[in-house]
């Protein structure tokens, strides 16, 4: 099968997740993506490790996550025989995307402006924490530092929580996401116009489209979205929306009506709501069906919820998870071969087309590792 | 301003996030977009009342969040002539998106094999919630129950207390990010083909994706399972002082930094004996609680004085009260007022900018089947 993006060209000018996050898909989904580094340091990410995992003394395992299935061209963006290569690579590519700080590529004659010159069709991706302008734009593009201005840390925890980070790089990942999205629509309007696009995106608004539902509500009612008191799983819905404790693990309860919940309950306590007071009186109803929950196993819980159709799921960290059917029918991991007889697994594309799944064996490249093909295609 | 898609039809039989959410974004980028909904009630979405917020007229903010520059044709799928009319819209289409349950279009006979027969260029998007096949096909494939298995709620919040999720649908976002990239993927590949493409992506898939570092990980040390920070939890896998801490006023964010330079600038000295590295991993509880208690006794402003200005990565937590009176906030214009049925109703925007303009529209969500008449007579229904 031929991927949709065969023969589109890629070059990453990024480091970390959010820009390397976006060339991963891109690669997947067939394009080549080549990573621009600097001969002697290579992108910043090769030296961050999360539990000190490495594949080998230049390289961590999260890097190689991330970068996998790229090629490697090293350039001295100081060094002017490098940039007549880099030149010429841009000339023949189809997208640049960079997520250094706004200003940087324009410094080195490399921002659109300077690009589209090189290459008219050019599609132009760069992210930034905060847009390119205003009080922020030199402050780091950090994601945690993002979500905590975006206020984000007060949709999740509970209401007594202090505000609440989301536990992963949500900024990074969407952001670099929805730059994917923008590639490959600005690629279809290349194709048909021959005309190049700038994309802008960055962290802020991604996250705050993230946000979208809350913000329309908040326009509206001019209140900021209060978290639920107890068991909170998402502000601006009723009981029994959480995660519950039972007596020997956790279940979450979604959008289950307060007297077809009750049926598996048999709550006196309960008999009393109905569906309206589901929202204002959320906390109460939480903590009497929390009462109810604890008194019984997840599977008996589940068995009940399951004979009446009731939107209740199991609560499972990844070991569970891992173990069940339901995860290794989708065939998620995939292994990446190193040198030297050596691999790692990782997960794949969570996009299937035409019914199959995308792997792609291919390892991260070490720096510079494909400046001699590329030359030679150059030449 | 010449959009990205132009001369795009996108058929949509979805509900509720996910799969609204890629259609509201092919919208964005310039697609015309025909939500088809089942008479009377419509979109569940459209009465799924959240909070206690809802619009004049007493629809659901979220709908009209999701659904804005959309248009609405009613069609009952059970009765043949209304199915007669969408199979012939259908020919018109260059994209559909579905998020029904599997098996649902298949007996309507509106699944991919069906519809390509018809129109072998269509683009056909579907979101499930865990795949096609498997034990947990048949189930609801909601936000919270996908995160609840997906692993992801071990994730947030602190030490030993109760998995949290995620306080927003992100399972939805992510998997309708997903699709969009799928769809106008397979749409560059038509281009060059003709041929048309089933993109699948499921919520589960989707958050196993959105975990990729830390599941890495886990899939190669052994199955470690991660440990979140006693203190202040941020992210299970990252050292002291990385969290959101509580300052005199209000609430101050730390992300890396060295611990030495930390003690010092803030006098902290308690702090001063974590000199090895490692030990900002191994020891990140202690630390981050010496850092809580300090970082208690003075406003958000004068640890923020103190810090910014040695490049110490931090911020102050902004609620949205806070946040859209911020310049930061006023300069980026992220709201757009659009109109629906009358009814004026403020929004955010497409967070993306194309060739320096953000992508706004004033035309707001469809009242269900504002659109029906003149997309029968436009198609010859």
């Amino acid at each position: 099968m031929q991927l949709p993006l065969a023969d589109i060209i890629v070059l990453e000018f990024c480091q970390y997740l959010s820009g390397p996050c976006a060339g991963l898909r891109l690669a997947d989904l067939g394009a080549r993506v080549i990573k621009i580094e600097h001969p002697l340091t290579g992108e910043g990410g090769r030296k961050l490790a999360i539990k000190n995992m490495w594949v080998d003394d230049d390289n961590s395992l999260l890097f190689n996550t991330i970068n996998r299935n790229k090629e490697s061209f090293a350039i001295d963006m100081g060094n002017a025989g490098d940039m007549v290569w880099l030149k010429k690579l841009i000339g023949k590519a189809h997208v640049l995307v960079h997520n250094f700080r706004p200003g940087a590529m324009e410094r080195k004659l490399l921002g659109y402006e300077d690009v589209v010159k090189l290459n008219p069709s050019i599609v132009y991706a760069q992210i930034s924490g905060y847009g390119e302008a205003g009080p922020l734009h030199k402050k780091p593009g950090q994601d945690l530092l993002v979500q905590s201005l975006s206020g984000l840390t007060y949709t999740t925890g509970s209401a007594s929580d202090i505000p609440t980070a989301l536990g992963l790089g949500i900024g990074d990942y969407l952001c670099g996401n929805q730059a994917v999205q923008f590639i490959i629509a600005a690629l279809i309007k290349s194709k048909k116009t021959g005309k190049g696009t700038l994309l802008q995106l960055s962290l802020l608004e991604s996250l705050i489209d993230f946000q979208f539902e809350f913000f329309t509500t908040y326009f509206q009612s001019h209140k900021m979205p209060q978290r639920a008191g107890f068991n909170n799983a998402h502000a601006l819905l009723s009981a029994p929306y959480g995660i519950y404790k039972t007596s020997d693990g956790y279940i979450a309860i979604a959008m289950v009506p307060i007297r077809q919940l009750n049926k598996i309950l048999q709550s006196k306590a309960l008999e009393q709501y109905d569906e309206q007071d589901c929202f204002r009186k959320r906390d109460e109803i939480k903590k009497r069906i929390a009462e109810k929950i604890a008194t019984n196993t997840s599977q008996y819980w589940l068995q009940k919820s399951k004979e009446l159709d009731l939107w209740v799921m199991p609560v499972l960290n990844w070991k569970e998870m891992s173990a069940t059917a339901g995860y290794k029918v989708l065939d998620m991991e995939q292994t990446i071969k190193l040198p030297g007889n050596k691999a790692f697994i990782t997960t794949r594309c969570p996009v299937r087309i035409n019914g199959r799944i995308l792997k792609s064996g291919k390892a991260a490249p070490q720096v510079g590792e494909n400046n001699a093909g590329i030359k030679a295609s150059l030449s | 301003m010449d959009k990205l898609l132009d001369n795009i039809l996108v058929v949509d039989f979805s509900q509720f996030l996910s799969g609204p959410s890629t259609s509201l974004r092919l919208a964005d980028m310039g697609a015309r977009v025909i939500k088809v909904e089942k008479p009377v009630t419509g979109d569940i979405c459209r009465t799924l009342y959240v909070s206690d917020v809802m619009l004049e007229g007493g629809e659901s903010t979220i709908f009209h969040a999701i659904n804005r520059n959309k248009e609405s044709f009613v069609a009952d799928l059970k009765e043949t002539a209304s199915l007669e009319s969408v199979k012939k819209l259908l020919n018109h289409a260059d994209v559909i998106v579905h998020n029904f349950r599997p098996g649902v279009m298949e007996r309507l006979g509106l699944d991919y094999e069906k519809v390509k027969v018809m129109n072998p260029g269509i683009v056909y998007g579907e979101i499930s919630g865990y795949g096609q096949e498997g034990e947990w096909k048949d189930l609801p494939g909601q936000d919270l129950l996908a995160q609840a298995v997906s692993g992801i709620t071990y994730l947030t919040g602190s030490g030993e207390e109760a998995p949290v999720p995620m306080g927003v649908a992100v399972a939805d976002i992510i998997a309708g990010t997903h699709l969009t990239q799928g769809i106008l993927a397979a749409l560059f590949q038509r281009m060059r083909s003709g041929e048309g493409s089933l993109i699948q992506v499921s919520m589960l898939e989707s958050l196993l994706d959105f975990q990729f570092e830390v599941l890495t990980c886990f899939l190669n040390d052994g199955n470690d399972l991660p440990v979140r920070s006693k203190v202040n939890g941020a992210h299970a896998y990252i050292a002291a002082p990385y969290g959101i801490y509580q300052t005199a006023d209000g609430y101050l964010a730390i992300a890396m930094a060295p611990v030495t330079k930390l003690a010092d600038l803030l006098q902290v000295n308690a702090l001063c004996g974590y000199t090895n590295p490692q030990d900002w991993f191994n020891k990140r509880d202690e630390i981050k609680a010496i850092l809580a208690k300090a970082l208690s006794t003075k406003s958000t402003a004068h640890w923020l004085a103190i810090l910014e200005p040695e490049d110490i990565w931090c911020a102050d937590v902004y609620d949205y009260d806070r946040l859209i009176v911020s310049e930061a906030y006023k300069l980026l214009k992220m709201e757009q007022w659009v109109t629906s049925n009358g009814l004026k109703v403020k929004t955010t925007r497409c967070p993306v900018r194309v060739n320096g303009k953000s992508l706004t529209s004033p035309k707001g969500a469809p009242s269900l089947g504002e659109n029906s008449r003149e997309i029968e007579d436009e198609f010859d229904l």
